[in-house]
């Protein structure tokens, strides 16, 4: 058996070596800023053991049980757990859409390994990226990838107010509400963009699109593609009726655009044509489904009694809809496909009735559902079995008894890709010119590594442009030349020890893990004896392979 | 079970028929993306013609998308001394009786050769929504991205003998052709305008040093492929096909037919000289190399304002190039292995607004279509001379000109791929345009 992950510890002398020969690099003042290794803003253990102290362990443990019944069911046998460096790699590929840098895995490692997952949990969420990037994420389930109408919609002023929400840890049905019922100016009141998104640039006069906003309610928030049943009854079973698409948009109706921005005009009426029928018939606001969960009175506009509905705590379905979403966020993959389409009855699979449950009983707090999906053996397991005679299965894929291996998405490989030049984490701290380098690159990448836009857990296979970007192209080419101010490639080669140090710290910004003997041995004998020029070239080549393979790739 | 590549044995009979949508259920669930590639090695003897349809079919389509939505009076419907032509005029072709907008001279010398659908109808006035509307066949749905023609046609007749992508988008402007629910290994290859390199085609270091990185490359591929079975990599990631592909492509030779910048002066001079051009000139050079699928896009016809100038500056840059694309081909006896589509996302409105420009009108407009053996130098539907009637004579539908082009190619529209969701979708939805046949 070759274990895959070989828990060695880099000698701490390299940590000091490469601190004493940055500071020596970094004469100037810019340079000096650049390269000190700051302070981790991470949270002090005791607030870590407290936010976990919680009955956390209880509803990890009924998840756990759950599986486990599944796969002693179906005679499956869950794979081995995975080391704590991979677990923190997913985590922070899900949370922040970068791989761990340098500086955080040695800070890692001095916790201790009992404490280790939740301390870097707790880490990320005091992490501004870890809000910008998941605001970026359900941006995308609200309002799409376009930048949609422009004098009535901002995306960016709505993904930035999202990021604030999350990074406050808002309570998420409070913030379904406020989109939902959204009212004002999308300058100023950045919800009123899940409004105006929908508004036809070249027909202002209609105002917000009823049908895109009944579409995006219900499969944002509720998980349910009503709208399939907009222009007919359903064809594949006969749940929906083309009337309750219908009566759901009517909600919408009287939403309108006004000189002070998104508001509710009274009395608006909302008519729509069924198939079949020669004339168009007005409908009345109506929920398709657990009416009795309809506020009773009639105060407020329609949209502010549907977001009541919709977020309703025995509206079960909106909380599973966040469940698959935030499972999906985390595993790269939905617990139910798709993500937007659940079953309202059943039947679920293991795990989504109790996160669900403990979701609703907890205030909607996000950041639980994160903790416990994280706690979670599913979460924890390798996506390989250790005996390679007997490779993963497909029943042990679909039973989630190994973690899924899914392609990286474009903005994740271009970060990690520009965070592994860089041996201190790029955050909100690091150095304008740093980010600003990595924004451009990023930008560039996305585009040419091509965005899955809203499709965003699709099963997808490597491409030949992605390969050729990867192998030829400038970002990876600049990220790894010879180049001591902005390359850890070229740093590495110069400042660390001994040709096998070099090696691991390589391994250890890219891949997240220390390299197997063979590796080491292999590339150990590439750097030996070099020194100067060939010595960074070596370096370079190093990274290149590393980067270029599918372990980097692919979340795994 | 049989592994998927093993059952394409089976199929020597040459229908994918028996390949029920239960078995290719099974197979999506069971082997990842290796469902794809069986039914693409099916249809690929199918569509190839093992038997009697050898060398009768056409094999590749050219896309001339132009974006932002042409007039349909000011190219290929003018109605000459009509009160909606505002004053536009027209000229004769080639075919008696057919007039094509003034400025289309020289594709006015190739009318014979190219047929016009005067009447084709659509239900989306968006730019984005129309697009994904006429290069897909069908309306955009938020459960499912359906793929472009091009994509279409390149999953289903796959070829195994080119070293360069088969499918292309020249300058791919703002929404270039997608695989959708196929995979992104169906979307087009894109390249900018042909006198500029093509990107990342090009190794930075030495044969002998990218070997090396390849060989390293390799070892870590060992560590990470253990206890992840087999067919890791052709059945779920393609990670290491396609760096063996991209590296077929960068040394390959076919890769000359992108660039034009060498063709003698004779050759490229015809297609005028504009970004344009060039990439028509490049799209029969890739087509002659084997390329089954190539759009090329000229922006620019989005006429809110100054309609008539507007319209005419593009007509000025489209006229030599379509032209040229026409007559090379048939030069180069590829006319009737390829079809021709050249059209918008829509038309533009029979009357003028305020500011002398014409709007989005999906309600009756124009494509050309030439070539793979279709009838040449006919029209296909009117729209309303006085600009009242919205309905068209003889309307067609988008998705009817994708099942002709796909009829034509051989490939069966009816025939339902299932979604990576379990959804069975058809080719298309169309009806053949049965005129344009013979």
């Amino acid at each position: 058996m070759n274990p895959p992950i070989p828990q060695r510890t880099a000698p701490p002398i390299l940590r000091n070596l490469m601190f004493a020969g940055l500071c020596l690099l970094g004469a100037g003042a810019l340079t000096a800023a650049l390269w000190r290794p700051a302070e981790l803003a991470a949270p002090g253990l005791s607030t870590v053991l407290a936010a976990a102290s919680d009955d956390l362990s209880t509803v990890v443990e009924k998840v756990d049980h759950a599986f486990l019944t599944q796969w002693q069911a179906s005679h499956v046998e869950p794979v081995e757990p995975a080391s704590d460096l991979l677990v923190a790699r997913r985590l922070s590929l899900a949370l922040t859409g970068t791989v761990p840098s340098l500086e955080e895995i040695r800070a890692l490692d001095k916790i201790p390994v009992a404490d280790r997952q939740s301390w870097w949990l707790e880490y990320l969420f005091a992490d501004r990226r870890s809000a910008d990037y998941l605001a970026e994420r359900f941006a995308r389930a609200y309002v799409g990838i376009e930048s949609g109408p422009f004098l009535v919609y901002r995306r960016n002023r709505m993904v930035s107010w999202l990021s604030d929400e999350f990074f406050a840890n808002r309570r998420y049905d409070e913030l379904a509400r406020e989109l939902i019922a959204a009212k004002g100016v999308w300058t100023s009141q950045p919800a009123a963009n899940f409004i105006t998104v929908t508004i036809d640039q070249n027909d202002k006069e209609r105002g917000p699109d009823e049908i895109k906003l009944a579409a995006r309610v219900t499969r944002a928030f509720l998980g349910v593609r009503i709208d399939c049943v907009q222009c007919h009854d359903d064809k594949f079973g006969d749940r929906w009726k083309q009337e309750d698409f219908h009566q759901l948009a009517a909600f919408f109706a009287e939403a309108e655009v006004a000189l002070g921005g998104v508001r509710d005009k009274d009395g608006v009426i909302y008519e729509a044509r069924m198939k079949g029928e020669s004339e168009t018939e007005v409908l009345t606001a109506k929920v398709p489904f657990a009416e009795n969960l309809y506020p009773a009175n009639s105060d407020g506009t329609p949209r502010e009694r549907l977001a009541a509905w919709v977020t309703h705590p025995e509206n079960t379905a909106f909380a599973r809809a966040t469940v698959n979403r935030v499972w999906a966020l985390m595993f790269n993959r939905p617990l139910i496909e798709a993500v937007d389409d659940l079953p309202l009855d059943g039947p679920f699979p293991a795990g989504m009735e109790i996160l669900a449950a403990d979701l609703v009983a907890h205030d909607f707090d996000l950041r639980r559902l994160i903790r416990v999906i994280a706690a979670s053996e599913a979460f924890q397991l390798e996506s390989r079995a250790a005996d390679p005679e007997s490779p993963v299965s497909d029943i042990q894929k679909q039973q989630w008894a190994a973690f899924p291996l899914t392609r990286m998405r474009p903005e994740q490989m271009a970060s990690s890709i520009t965070q592994s030049a860089s041996l201190a984490a790029i955050n909100a701290d690091s150095h304008i010119i740093r980010r600003l380098a990595s924004f451009g690159d990023r930008t560039n990448f996305v585009q040419r590594y091509g965005d899955l836009g809203e499709d965003e857990f699709g099963e997808a296979a490597g491409t030949i442009p992605q390969r050729l970007l990867m192998m030829n192209g400038k970002v990876v080419r600049d990220r790894t030349g010879q180049n001591p101010v902005l390359n850890a490639a070229t740093r590495v080669g110069m400042l660390a020890p001994d040709d096998e140090s070099a090696v691991e710290t390589a391994f250890l910004t890219t891949l997240s893990r220390q390299p197997t003997e063979a590796e080491l041995a292999h590339f150990s004998e590439q750097l030996k004896g070099t020194k100067g020029k060939q010595r960074s070239r070596e370096m370079e080549d190093l990274c290149w392979a590393l980067l270029n393979s599918t372990e980097f790739s692919w979340n795994h | 079970m049989k592994s998927p590549s093993s059952l394409s044995a089976d199929f020597s009979c040459g229908t994918h028929d028996h390949w029920s949508r239960r078995t290719l259920l099974k197979s999506a669930g069971l082997s990842g993306l290796a469902w794809l590639t069986p039914l693409a090695e099916i249809l690929a003897l199918d569509a190839e013609g093992t038997g009697a349809r050898k060398g009768k079919r056409p094999r590749s389509v050219i896309l001339l998308w132009l974006d932002g939505g042409p007039s349909q009076l000011d190219t290929f419907d003018p109605h000459p001394g009509k009160k909606i032509a505002f004053g536009a005029k027209a000229i004769d072709t080639a075919v008696p009786g057919i007039q094509l907008a003034a400025g289309l001279d020289r594709t006015a010398e190739v009318m014979q050769d190219i047929s016009l659908i005067r009447s084709v109808v659509s239900k989306e006035g968006d730019h984005e929504r129309a697009m994904y509307n006429i290069k897909t066949g069908y309306r955009p749905d938020p459960t499912v991205t359906h793929p472009a023609i091009g994509s279409i046609i390149c999953h289903e007749m796959p070829k195994t003998d080119l070293e360069i992508p088969n499918h292309v988008s020249i300058l791919p402007g703002r929404f270039p052709s997608r695989g959708g629910f196929l995979g992104a290994q169906f979307d087009a290859f894109q390249v900018n305008d042909p006198n500029q390199p093509i990107p990342d085609v090009t190794s930075s270091v030495t044969a002998e040093r990218e070997q090396e990185r390849i060989d390293s490359l390799k070892i870590l591929e060992n560590s990470f492929s253990a206890g992840r079975g087999k067919n890791l990599d052709r059945d779920t990631t393609l990670h290491l096909a396609s760096i063996e592909n991209a590296r077929k492509m960068m040394t390959s030779d076919q890769l000359k037919a992108f660039d034009v910048s060498d063709t003698p002066k004779s050759e490229s001079d015809p297609y005028g000289d504009s970004s344009f051009g060039r990439g028509c000139h490049a799209a029969v050079r890739l087509i002659e190399a084997g390329v089954r699928c190539v759009e090329v896009t000229l922006t620019g016809w989005d006429s809110h304002a100054n309609n008539a100038e507007s319209q005419a500056a593009r007509v000025a840059t489209l006229d030599p190039a379509f032209a040229s694309l026409i007559s090379d081909l048939k030069a180069r006896d590829l006319l009737d292995d390829t079809i021709v589509l050249c059209g918008g996302e829509f038309g533009r409105t029979p009357l003028l607004n305020p500011v002398a420009g014409r709007d989005h009108w999906p309600h009756g407009f124009s494509m050309a279509i030439a070539g793979g053996g279709l009838v040449g130098g006919k029209v296909i539907g009117s729209t309303d001379p006085e600009g009242e009637k919205e309905e068209p004579e003889r309307p067609a539908r988008v998705e009817d000109v994708h099942a002709t082009v796909q009829h034509v190619l051989g490939i069966d529209s009816s025939y339902e791929v299932m979604t990576p969701a379990n959804r069975p979708i058809a080719l298309s939805e169309g009806k053949v345009i049965k005129e344009l046949l013979s």
